[in-house]
C-alpha cells in the first residue's frame, strides 16, 4: 500500500541502494527548509545535516535524483509536497 | 500498447513471445533479449544478486521507454518484464520482446529497449560473493554510450527524456 502523501509544508525524501544503506533509512519526511528551491539547494542542505549525510552526499558525482518520480537535475525546482529521491546511477537490465 | 511488468517471479520466455503474436498475421519478425545473472564478477564467484527498484517510477519509466520504441519502430507488439528481489546465478533478470512487420525494426527496437532499460529505469543490482562479501554494481560508462547512440537518430527517443538517467548532481571531478 502506498504511503500517505507528505503533510503540509513537508518534503518526502527517499533513498535507494547504497544511499539507503549508508543513511540507514529508505524514506523520511522533512519540513521544507528555508531557502531550498531546487534540487541543488536541497543537496547542500542535506550535506549539512549530519556526518553520515555529508559523507553520503559528498560523492554527488555518483548521486542521481528524481523529483516526483521523474529524473531531475540540480536546477529542478522542489516545493512542499514533492517526493524527492536520491540514488546511485541505475544498474538494471 | 506495450506490456510492462515488474515482478519477483520468473518469466516464461516462450509464453511471453506467444502472447505477443497470438491471433496476429501482420507480424513478420519478433526480437527477443533475455538478461541473466552471471556467476562471477571481476573474477569473484557470485552466490546471489538482489535487485532493488523504485516502485511507481519504475513502471512509469518502463512504459515511457516502451512507448518510445513503439513509435520509433512502429512496433506491432512489445513486452518488457524485469525481475526484482533475490536471484541466483543463471537466473533470468529481464525480458525484452519487440514485434514488427520486418526483422530490422524488431532487432533494432530490441537493442534500443535493453540499452535504455539499463540506463533509464530505476533498478539497482547488488552482488553477493562466495567469499562472503557484497557490493552494489557500479553504472558502466559503456552502457551510457550504448544508450546514447540511439538518441540522435530520429530525435523521438532523445525528446522523451533529455536527461537520460539523470546527470551527476556535481560535475564529475
Amino acid at each position: 500500500m502506498p504511503a500517505p502523501p507528505p503533510g503540509p509544508g513537508t518534503l518526502r525524501l527517499r533513498y535507494f541502494a547504497w544511499l539507503r544503506e549508508r543513511l540507514g533509512t529508505a524514506a523520511e519526511d522533512v519540513a521544507l527548509p528555508d531557502g531550498v528551491a531546487t534540487v541543488g539547494d536541497l543537496l547542500a542542505w542535506l550535506r549539512g545535516r549530519s556526518e553520515p549525510h555529508a559523507a553520503a552526499f559528498s560523492a554527488a558525482a555518483r548521486v542521481r535524483c528524481a523529483v516526483n518520480q521523474d529524473f531531475a537535475a540540480p536546477d529542478t525546482p522542489v516545493a512542499a509536497g514533492d517526493e524527492v529521491a536520491f540514488f546511485p546511477p541505475v544498474t538494471g537490465g | 500498447m506495450a506490456t510492462v511488468r515488474v515482478q519477483a517471479a520468473d518469466f516464461d520466455i516462450g509464453a511471453e513471445i506467444a502472447a505477443v503474436s497470438a491471433g496476429r498475421a501482420d507480424i513478420g519478425g519478433i526480437g527477443c533479449f533475455v538478461g541473466t545473472v552471471r556467476g562471477e564478477a571481476g573474477g569473484r564467484a557470485i552466490t546471489a544478486m538482489t535487485l532493488e527498484h523504485y516502485p511507481g517510477m519504475t513502471e512509469r519509466a518502463m512504459a515511457r521507454i516502451a512507448a518510445a520504441a513503439e513509435r520509433r519502430w512502429s512496433l506491432l507488439g512489445c513486452t518488457l518484464v524485469h525481475r526484482v528481489g533475490r536471484l541466483g546465478p543463471g537466473g533470468n533478470i529481464v525480458l525484452v520482446v519487440a514485434a514488427a512487420s520486418h526483422r530490422q525494426a524488431a532487432l533494432e527496437a530490441t537493442g534500443f529497449l535493453i540499452d535504455w532499460l539499463k540506463t533509464r529505469a530505476p533498478f539497482w543490482k547488488k552482488e553477493f560473493f562466495a567469499d562472503g562479501g557484497s557490493a552494489w554494481v557500479e553504472g558502466r560508462a559503456e552502457d551510457e554510450d550504448l544508450a546514447a547512440r540511439w538518441a540522435g537518430e530520429e530525435g523521438q527517443g532523445a525528446a522523451l527524456d533529455p536527461q537520460g538517467g539523470g546527470g551527476p548532481l556535481d560535475p564529475v571531478p
